[in-house]
């Protein structure tokens, strides 16, 4: 790790930053030292504080009260402007770019050299190819965005930090998006910055990368900085520990599965979609009851159209979708409704966007999909009475909080109107269950409950159909898996089998030899 | 349409007591502009819309119309649709109740005529939303644009009907025969004196009561039905109405057949009760006035009513205030409408986070309370 | 036959000019993200305030400054509803074409007491034809001669200003900063508001420049194309304007041919009225006045799929968490 004599010792410091909003106080007398030219991690689960955090410390939020230093000298970061004019460049989450602006478009805006497009573009393609050779973060200057994968994608949101002469980089969870390789790629990226005295803030919910990759973690929780280590002196369940407060499995009990009979069959499904591209790829596959199929694979790559034509929001455009005797194809399309009817539940992936209607109360949002049945209709009106009732007793049997059908579902937290929706879908006893990202944005104790439900589920005899982009979660659960790559299926593997390397394999198209297959079998290791 | 922290009833009643609140103070600016004492004009507009009889018959009678157009928005809104058509679908309506009294009224009783009026003003309302509603469902065609357009449409269709086909011989105005007594609406102060009560005359109408019947069966659908459930959620969240099993492209077509409907109905007012006849231009803006209704009633039938009174005061109270202060015409009105809109649907934020504000500091105080009662 | 089509041409630029100006003032506006119903009303007060400052003052140019001052007013009354209050952008423009209308008649009649309309104005105080130099000289040229004279000389200037603006337009889209910023600002405003620029301003400064379009449609309407404000002269212009900019899928050129297409068509039916078709026998003149806005709702009906728009149109931008 160099230092050069003029770089101060720290490259961030952060003294008792304080931010409410509202009566939510998302953080807590924060302080925080980055030694320059490290790469430290923050690391907290979901609604920690960790976003608010750096979004103040990138000038997107003005903190209450405290202090921020950079290299030494107190700053007042009003803005992101002069975030950036002091060295610090953000990688966010979902990412800042506009879809149909080439790449140069997107890395000059808002760093444009005059009036006139034309000099920032020549200048940008200079310094943009000048850094490509450095950092090794190739990307065709003049692709659209929208024509890139996501790996790619999020290069250039760092070569747009770069370009704009960051010295701290912070990268809010980089890492959900990408394959395995695509992670280690980035980690190598990570060590060139650092040799170039880049310091970098990773902030992230994977214990594992922090592990990998960090110098430094500092632990969040409810909104205050509990705990700071230097990577290599803790552990995988001493981090756990800090960020919940409390001992977490990070195993679930899993008993052997004994699938009979088949629920649904996909057979050469495909899906073109308006513009003309194939999502979905002539994908064969099966679901038994009393197992759990995981679909792995990064975003993107046709899981979430699978999901959706086996809800039957998306009709096929060939090939079929078997789902006990129906037959759903081309020339007869199904419905949502009448999926739902064949005994098919769908939790899906955006519960914000599709799962339940935010400005509905909780009990209305619980009746969504069923609106019609005859439990919670008498005649041409309805039961507004049982709605409340069902709804109170769904929110007691997940524990749901806070336990109030009237209060507005976007009121409730992640995890809990997580629950709810799973609540709402596994109470009306489906043979089959559509599960998408269960656990995105809920905190760890809802995480182990529902887990654990899933696994009672496929206990009782329901079939699973697990689409996933955290691979502990999918090697967790399943006990088949099929990996996903640009529409198509690429392979299948038990979960015996299977482990991180050789999925990020097959999630980058490779198929893994035997060799490599019958090897794991062997050791038989999951993580 | 409420996504923020304050309690359902501050939505629904004070936020809309504070627009009018703005509207009307800027409308005071207006009126000081145009050398009128805006507290003269409110005692004129209050006393001459409800300080006898028959200014109550009237702004009631005013109301009866955008009750209908009011809903008419109310229902479309609540589905994610903003009808601007409904002065040319309340004028289309008209056509329907006029066609059915001109060939009705000769042979058949009132009783026997009312249920096809009412159908037949449905009916034709319905049908003038159809093509708008058909190409925003299956074709993306901006709902906005298109019903404005059918407004124009409309308006020239009439001219060329009334001018060529419908109007009596001999005579220059474009208007049709009146229609025979029979077809004609009970007016209130009729219905009153069978009753033994005396009321003053006025253009009141047994529209009223229908209008009011409309408003619990709007109330009904969208609360308390699982249709009504279906078009509140493809308004609130088109995906997840889809996900849960809603079908985009039908209900959009039933929900603008239901909007047109209700607009249509307007015309059993103006064209059965107040006109008698068919004639040009009877809309006149009210379809439009049935847009700030819906805003300021916040979407819902009570605030719906409550509101045509407040505009059938503005129009009733106007009418008056044009005769003492020539400064002020009809568009006045129109201004005043634009503002209401202005402050109800768009500047609603300004004032919700304010009021959001006070009512965290007045629960985080609740709260402190309650804590310290329980530590005592 | 040619002198037909010269001729037909002729109008389709004077009917198509205020087209053309409200159609880019919806593509600035849309563009950053700012649906813009409120065209309609914009243009009636430009209109009402040119004549009426062109008959107080004699200037046909103070009217044109009226207009635009007038409609950037407009403009920014309609941003702070749903810029800086974050309200419902259509609703905003609804409220706004209803003061338009209302005001105008309204305060026409408080100042020139003619029912609403603006005094009639002299040949001094309008816009009036400009005649190219040589354009007599040519006259008698065979062919050439003629599209000078008629088509391309002999217009007032806010045609030829019309007409200019679409590259200008074009230009400044994009290939200036600021049009490379306000695209993305219509795209993903949080790729802007991440890169330290204003949402707001942009936004606002996208309705200035629709403001000064509107201005200038309504001053054409008033002073250039008739002689006076007249109640609701706009007759639905800024709807039409929306349909050409969605025809032309908010492009400078493919909207320009949007709406001379429209004036185009408008001017073929303009001609053929009192002209008799078999079975159906003379025209009604009410077909023919309500040609435009049939046109546009087959125009809006005429696409396969979806016209995409700025993905960002119409949701107000709000810093998430």
């Amino acid at each position: 790790m160099s230092q050069l004599p003029n770089e101060k010792k720290f490259a961030l410091e952060l003294c008792g930053i304080d931010k409410k909003f509202g009566a939510v106080h998302a953080n807590c007398n924060i302080n925080l030292q980055v030694p320059t030219g490290t790469i430290h991690g923050i690391i907290g689960e979901n609604g920690a504080g960790k976003s608010t955090l750096m979004n103040i410390i990138y000038g997107f939020y003005t903190a209450d009260s405290g202090e921020i230093r950079i290299a030494g000298t107190a700053r007042k970061l009003n803005s992101s402007k002069e975030a950036i004019s002091y060295g610090i460049g953000m990688v966010h989450q979902h990412f800042m770019l506009v879809d149909n602006f080439s790449v140069l478009e997107n890395v000059i805006l808002g760093a444009e050299s005059g009036g006139l497009l034309k000099t920032s573009l020549k200048k940008a393609r200079t310094e943009l190819e000048r850094l490509a050779k450095e950092y090794q973060l190739d990307v065709p200057l003049d692709a659209l965005i929208e024509d890139l994968p996501v790996g790619l994608q999020q290069r250039v949101e760092i070569l747009k930090a770069l370009y704009r002469g960051a010295k701290i980089l912070i990268l809010d969870e980089p890492t959900g998006v990408l394959t395995p390789q695509e992670t280690d790629h980035l980690f190598k990226i990570f060590d060139a910055l650092r040799k170039q005295g880049v310091t970098i803030l990773l902030i992230t919910h994977k214990l594992r990368e922090i592990l990998a990759a960090t110098d430094n973690v500092s632990v969040m929780r409810q909104g205050a900085m509990v705990a700071h280590r230097k990577t290599s002196e803790t552990d995988k369940e001493e981090l756990a520990e800090l960020m919940v407060g409390r001992k977490v499995r990070l195993k679930v009990e899993k008993g052997e599965t004994k699938s009979e009979q088949v629920l649904l069959s996909t057979t050469d499904l495909t899906f073109t979609d308006e513009i003309g591209v194939d999502r979905l790829k002539k994908v064969s596959l099966s679901i038994k009851a009393g197992e759990v199929v995981g679909i792995a694979g990064v975003s993107g790559n046709g899981q979430s159209e699978l999901m959706s034509a086996l809800a039957g929001l998306l009709a096929p455009s060939s090939g079929q979708i078997n789902i006990g005797d129906k037959q759903i194809d081309a020339l007869h399309p199904s419905s949502a409704d009448e999926v739902r009817q064949l005994g098919v539940g769908h939790i899906p992936e955006d519960r914000l966007v599709m799962g339940l209607i935010k400005s509905f109360t909780a009990e209305e949002s619980a009746i969504l999909g069923y609106q019609n049945s005859s439990k919670y209709n008498s005649g041409i009106l309805n039961d507004p009475k049982m709605i409340n009732k069902e709804c109170a007793r769904l929110m007691e049997e997940w524990d749901v909080r806070p336990r109030n059908p009237k209060l507005r579902s976007s009121l409730f937290s992640g995890g809990n109107q997580q629950k709810l929706i799973i609540a709402r879908e596994v109470d009306k006893n489906p043979d089959l269950l559509l599960i998408g990202q269960p656990t995105r944005g809920v905190d760890i104790g809802a995480i182990e409950l529902i887990h654990k439900r899933i696994i009672e589920l496929r206990d009782q005899g329901k079939g699973i159909l697990l689409v996933s982009v955290e691979l502990d979660e999918i090697l967790a659960l399943s006990d088949r898996i099929i990996v996903m790559f640009d529409g198509h299926v690429v392979g299948e593997v038990s979960a015996a089998q299977a482990n991180e390397k050789i999925l990020g394999m097959m999630m980058a198209n490779i198929m893994p030899d035997e060799l490599l297959l019958t090897e794991q079998l062997n050791d038989g290791e999951q993580l | 349409m409420n996504d923020s922290k304050i309690p359902a009833w501050a939505n629904m009643i004070v936020l809309p007591l504070l627009n009018i609140f703005f509207a009307f103070a800027f409308a005071a600016i207006i009126f000081i502009a145009v050398d009128v004492n805006p507290i003269e004009a409110a005692k004129v507009m209050i006393n001459g819309a409800l300080g006898y009889q028959e200014g109550i018959g009237y702004t009631l009678y005013y109301a009866t119309n955008f009750i209908f157009t009011g809903l008419a928005v109310a229902v479309a809104f609540s589905a994610g649709l903003f009808n601007i058509g409904g002065e040319g679908q309340a004028y289309i309506g008209g056509l329907g109740v006029g066609l059915a009294c001109l060939g009705l009224d000769h042979v058949l009783p009132f009783w026997a005529i009312l249920p096809i009026t009412m159908i037949a003003s449905m009916l034709f309302g319905a049908a003038w939303a159809f093509i708008p509603a058909y190409l925003q469902a299956y074709r993306g065609s901006h709902i906005v644009i298109t019903t404005i357009m059918f407004n124009f449409i409309a308006s020239s269709l009439m001219v060329y009907l009334m001018v060529n086909v419908l109007k009596l011989d001999g005579q220059m105005a474009p208007v049709s025969r009146l229609f025979e007594s029979n077809a004609v609406m009970p007016m209130f102060h009729e219905i009153l004196k069978w009753f033994g009560l005396s009321f003053s005359e006025s253009p009141m109408n047994l529209s009223f009561i229908i209008a009011l019947f409309c408003c619990v069966l709007v109330w009904l659908l969208l609360w308390r039905t699982r249709w009504g459930y279906a078009i509140r959620a493809m308004g609130a969240s088109p995906t997840a109405a889809e996900y849960g099993g809603i079908n985009h492209k039908r209900l959009i077509i039933i929900v603008m057949l239901i909007s047109g409907a209700l607009s249509g109905m307007l015309s059993l007012n103006e064209v059965q009760g107040y006109s008698q006849q068919l004639k040009l231009d009877f809309v006149a803006g009210y379809g439009f006035t049935g847009i700030a209704v819906c805003l300021i009633g916040r979407n819902h039938p009570v605030g719906i009513i409550l509101a045509s009174i407040l505009f059938g005061v503005l129009y009733q109270g106007g009418a008056e205030l044009s005769f003492d202060f020539p400064n002020i015409d009809r568009e006045m009105i129109q201004v005043v409408q634009g503002l209401v809109v202005l402050f109800s649907g768009a500047l609603s934020f300004m004032l919700v986070k304010p009021a959001e504000r006070l009512f965290v500091y007045l629960d985080e105080k609740k709260q402190s309370r309650t804590a310290l009662k329980a530590e005592a | 036959m040619y002198e037909s089509l010269i001729l037909i041409l002729d109008a389709t630029l004077r009917v198509s000019a205020p087209l053309i100006l409200a159609a880019l003032a919806g593509l600035f506006s849309e563009r950053s993200g700012i649906v813009n119903i409120a065209l309609e009303g914009k243009i009636l007060a430009g209109a009402f305030a040119a004549a009426a400052t062109a008959a107080a003052t004699g200037s046909v140019w103070l009217g044109l400054l009226a207009a635009i001052a007038t409609s950037i007013g407009l403009s920014m009354l309609h941003g702070f509803a749903c810029i800086t209050h974050r309200g419902d952008q259509i609703v905003s423009g609804v409220a706004i074409n209803m003061l338009a209308a209302g005001l105008t008649v309204s305060l026409g009649r408080y100042w020139f007491g003619l029912g609403g309309q603006t005094p009639a104005l002299a040949e001094t105080e309008r816009f009036t034809s400009i005649t190219l130099p040589g354009a007599d000289a040519l006259a008698d040229i065979p062919v050439i001669g003629l599209l000078y004279s008629e088509l391309i000389s002999g217009h007032n200037i806010l045609v030829y200003l019309a007409l200019i603006m679409v590259p200008i337009c074009w230009w400044i889209i994009f290939k200036t900063r600021f049009g490379l910023r306000l695209r993305a600002a219509g795209e993903n405003p949080h790729a802007v508001d991440t890169a330290g620029i204003s949402v707001a301003w942009l936004r606002y400064r996208a309705l200035i420049c629709a403001g000064i379009l509107t201005g200038l449609a309504g001053a054409y309407l008033s002073t250039a194309h008739s002689a006076g404000f007249v109640a609701n002269m706009s007759a639905g212009k800024g709807y039409i304007a929306l349909a050409a900019l969605i025809f032309g899928k908010w492009k400078p050129v493919p909207v320009l041919f949007g709406c001379l297409l429209f004036g185009f068509l408008d001017a073929v039916a303009i001609r053929l009225q009192g002209a008799e078709l078999p079975i159906v026998g003379e025209i009604p003149v009410q077909a023919i006045e309500v040609l435009p806005y049939v046109l546009t709702v087959l125009l809006l009906a005429g696409f396969i799929g979806r016209a995409v728009g700025p993905k960002a149109v119409g949701i107000p931008y709000v810093k998430s968490r």
